[in-house]
């Protein structure tokens, strides 16, 4: 076994969305950086089993649902439409190639080194890597971080095959669309996976723990996308636990009972997704022979400067506190760079945009109305339905709706939550707003283009006022 | 809604004003920002705006009285405002109109610029409702608005995006003092950029971040404070740096024999403080010598436009005074139509106004020409720096006793040196020399003074 050493500022350990970025925000101040992945392909869980290929079946399948029942609505005759499933796989299969060969351009461009293989900290500034080529190298640098992120979460009693009963991983790879499927948690993955195979043909239904679905989310929102998403045919069977559940050959049988107490029930189907949530992956760094302390869900905790515990090894992104967002662990890693280099931290993270890519989709950003009663804050509310929006009902997208939530006091926009065509693109006005502390009225005073989408953000600031003016 | 018109902070240490105009009257109609009145104080005048647009309902303090920071002045009826200043007091129907009146009808012409600003709730840091009134009797105290301008710039901060809250963060600024020329008092990428600069100018040597003791600079009672900068002191520190930046600057020297002009006042000290209850003393030998010289040399008196030459037909002249508060160059107008008594009394109230720090922002603003007296101190020579836009500035010094040589032989005379800095881009030597020989000549020989020779 050889054993190789080289010298860095900077080590990140991950090479996802969030260690990425930081090694190259890194390169671009000046650090000699390397970056530790074991995977075999930059981008993390993102790139390779997450974002990326959900959104390319997301789009293809959302084709094929159009095709089937919306072209003809517009006087497109296509006949029959036919399901390449294989095509739509290795269509999505080169979409993330594509796009993680990018990254390792990115990492060449910027003279960052690609360290592949699995690292173990031994102590801060050291890092032991088991190459994936075979051998070992010795990594050392005056800044660690830990940027591993996140796997799907288990639920006791289910094993998971990756076949009949999966994760989200398997439910991005299956080789035909199963005739029933099951998906338990009704949160953002549930959701858009559940949506992939409703449209290709999948009877499916979702189950939930919660009374609601997309936990966190403003109710009001997500009660109007629940009752979309049940007419485009996704089943919900909410307020229930999940017990069991019985593979055979064929199919898969889960037992359940009301969250509440009560007589118990199951439903069978030939596949399960068990997307309930994703836990920090932090598993062989070595963690707790260094001390480094993580709090009682396995999270990395971390100071403002997202040092750990242990003076030097930092942690970014879905492996510390907060919501476990690509477009967060990105900006972690920007704003913990920068720090190293000296500079100070710019993320506000209360405007962390949230994106659910159904359709329509489901986006949301600031406090729900939930929150800030809670909170006992005064507000005013601000709605504009997109069935009143004239570019909406020119493409025939009028599910949904735009929701703004101002200060009463000041105005300021506290929360906007969109139901609606493009929803997490039209979000983007709102947290740039938000991020000048923008009142509803300067959005509603700025000129949105028409006809267009956006314009249900203006009559939604204008309602805010009561002076909406295409209702 | 009525709006409360209260004395804002009027900076550094200063507490209290003097109401001198009220431009506008119970019942004028006033836009936003429009100014209502002028308030004095002992650095310079203010303007006090009107905080929304609306009519003035009352003026609660009389011009010439005294009042100190949060004091009510007036008070101010928003969201009536007429379209045109002047117009006729509110009257009881029209003044029921929504209080949104910006609000474009379809088909109403396109609103004025300021439209977009919000209507619903005046600029953050200037909607004096929002000031907390912790007085007896709902009355704002002086912590009240401190708080509330402490606050103010908080949320400046907060609503000026994250590139600014960085700069902010990354240079440890104080918002306070930053200027916020983005809508609704926001602080632009621009503002901050505009103030590094600006402080980079002003205190080269003093780095950002550089509280950090000198290497090898043993601890212990040798110590060292860092104290900001007073407002004047910043201006000044712009001003001067400016000039030099700006103009070539050049400085000529001479020097005078006092012997007559002492004589001269020797003369008749008494019977001219007896007329004029004035003291006679040099400056007004050299105002008039300066404007004499001035009235030879024009360019001396002109300034520079961009690329043009302003020629001043008048002799305003800035005497450098110091004072406690720092320097202040107040303006005697007119010099070239005042008699010498005249001058010794402008001189000696402006001096008295800036010791005293009650001299307005006009009279220190639109000299032609400056004379700086660091004799007082004890200066035997010095290169004095012009005062925008002016192109020249004369330095006095002290007067001593010198071995000069006269016709030969070697006599005691009380001389002094002068010297005049000029901005060589207008004058060029020929006119400087000839100007400060000039000026010599009329303070050797005082008489040529009266007869214009």
């Amino acid at each position: 076994m050889s054993t190789s050493e080289k010298s860095y500022d900077l080590v990140i350990i991950g090479g996802g969305p969030g260690g990425y970025v930081a090694a190259i925000r890194a390169a671009q101040l000046g650090m000699k950086v390397a970056c530790v992945d074991k995977r075999g392909a930059l981008g993390g869980t993102c790139l390779n089993i997450g974002c990326i290929p959900s959104k390319a079946l997301l789009h293809s399948s959302e084709l094929f649902a159009q095709a089937q029942h919306k072209l003809a609505d517009n006087g497109v005759d296509v006949g029959d439409v036919r399901l390449d499933l294989a095509k739509m796989m290795a269509r999505k299969d080169k979409v993330v190639s594509d796009l993680t060969k990018g990254v390792e351009f990115l990492f060449r461009k910027n003279k960052i080194d690609y360290v592949r293989g699995t690292g173990r900290i031994l102590e801060p500034g050291a890092v032991a890597v088991e190459l994936a080529g075979g051998g070992s190298e010795m990594v050392k640098a005056s800044s660690v971080i830990i940027a591993t992120g996140s796997q799907p979460m288990l639920l006791p009693g289910l094993e998971i095959d990756e076949e009949r009963i999966v994760t989200s991983t398997g439910a991005l790879a299956f080789n035909k669309v199963p005739k029933s499927m099951i998906v338990i948690g009704a949160g953002v993955i549930g959701l858009e996976l559940g949506s992939v195979w409703s449209r290709l043909g999948a009877q499916v239904t979702v189950l939930e723990f919660l009374d609601h679905i997309l936990p966190g989310l403003d109710r009001e929102v997500t009660k109007q996308a629940q009752r979309v998403l049940k007419k485009q045919g996704l089943g919900f069977q909410l307020s229930s636990k999940v017990t069991a559940a019985k593979r055979t050959k064929s199919s898969v049988t889960v037992s359940y009972e009301p969250a509440g107490g009560g007589d118990a029930g199951s439903m069978k189907a030939e596949v399960v997704l068990v997307a309930i949530g994703r836990a920090p992956y932090t598993g062989g760094l070595g963690l707790d022979e260094l001390g480094v302390r993580t709090d009682d869900r396995g999270f990395i905790q971390v100071d403002e400067r997202f040092q750990t515990s242990i003076p030097g090894i930092y942690a970014i992104g879905d492996c510390v506190p907060g919501p476990m967002l690509a477009h967060k662990a990105e900006e972690d890693g920007v704003v913990c760079v920068e720090m190293l280099a000296g500079q100070s931290g710019h993320v506000d993270y209360n405007l962390v945009p949230c994106v659910v890519y159904t359709w329509p989709e489901i986006a949301g950003v600031g406090q729900t109305e939930e929150q800030l009663k809670a909170g006992g804050i005064e507000y005013r509310v601000g709605k504009f339905p997109f069935q009143a929006n004239s570019r909406s009902r020119a493409t025939g997208d009028t599910d949904g709706l735009v929701k703004i939530l101002a200060d009463a006091r000041n105005d300021r926009v506290l929360g906007v939550h969109i139901l609606g065509p493009m929803a997490g693109d039209l979000l983007q006005e709102a947290v740039l707003a938000m991020e000048f502390g923008a009142t509803s009225e300067d959005i509603a005073r700025t000129l949105h283009h028409h006809p267009g989408m956006g314009e249900a953000v203006k009559e939604a600031a204008l309602a805010v006022d009561g002076r909406a003016v295409h209702v | 809604m009525a709006i409360d018109i209260l004395v804002p902070n009027l900076g550094e240490s200063v507490t209290e004003g003097t109401v001198s105009l009220w431009l506008k009257k119970p019942g004028d109609a006033v836009a936003a920002d429009e100014t209502l009145l002028e308030l004095e104080t002992d650095k310079a005048t203010l303007e006090i705006p009107a905080p929304a647009a609306g009519v003035l309902t009352e003026v609660l303090v009389p011009e010439g009285e005294d009042v100190e920071i949060g004091a009510l002045l007036g008070r101010l009826e928003a969201g009536t405002a007429a379209p045109t200043a002047g117009a006729a007091p509110k009257k009881p129907a029209a003044a029921e109109a929504p209080a949104e009146e910006p609000e474009a009808a379809p088909g109403a012409p396109a609103p004025a610029p300021e439209a977009p600003v919000s209507t619903l709730h005046a600029p953050v840091g200037l909607d004096p409702d929002s000031i907390p009134r912790s007085g007896a009797g709902g009355k704002v105290t002086v912590e009240d608005l401190q708080a509330f301008f402490e606050g103010a710039s908080q949320e400046a901060v907060e609503r000026s995006g994250p590139a600014v809250r960085k700069f902010i963060a990354d240079h440890g600024l104080d918002a306070a003092l930053l200027p916020a020329s983005g809508r609704d008092g926001r602080i632009t990428k621009e503002d901050v950029l505009g103030f590094l600069a600006g402080a980079a100018e002003a205190a080269p040597a003093a780095a950002p971040s550089a509280p950090a003791r000198a290497p090898g600079v043993p601890a212990g009672d040798r110590r060292e404070e860092r104290v900001k900068m007073s407002r004047l002191r910043r201006t000044v520190a712009k001003r001067l740096k400016e000039a030099q930046n700006t103009a070539a600057i050049l400085t000529t020297f001479n020097e005078a024999d006092m012997s007559e002009v002492i004589a001269l006042r020797k003369r008749y000290r008494e019977l001219f403080e007896q007329k004029h209850g004035v003291r006679l003393g040099f400056m007004s030998f050299f105002v008039k010598a300066v404007v004499g010289a001035l009235q030879e040399m024009p360019e001396v008196n002109a300034s520079l436009d961009d690329d043009h030459i302003v020629y001043h037909h008048y002799y305003d002249i800035g005497m450098a005074v110091s004072t406690d508060l720092g320097l202040k160059v107040p303006v005697v107008r007119d010099c070239e139509k005042k008699s010498f008594a005249q001058i010794e009394k402008d001189i000696a109230e402006l001096a008295g106004k800036a010791r005293d720090g009650s001299l307005s922002l006009e009279e220190m603003e639109g000299g032609t020409f400056s004379i700086s007296n660091g004799g007082i101190f004890g200066s035997m020579l010095s290169t004095p720096i012009l005062n925008p836009p002016q192109s020249a500035i004369l330095g006095l010094h002290n007067i001593q006793e010198r071995a000069v040589v006269i016709d030969g032989v070697i006599q005691v005379r009380p001389m002094m040196y002068l010297a005049v800095s000029y901005d060589h881009r207008l004058i060029d030597g020929r006119e400087s020399v000839t100007f400060l020989v000039r000026i010599k000549e009329l303070i050797e020989k005082p008489d040529r003074l009266m007869l214009d020779v």
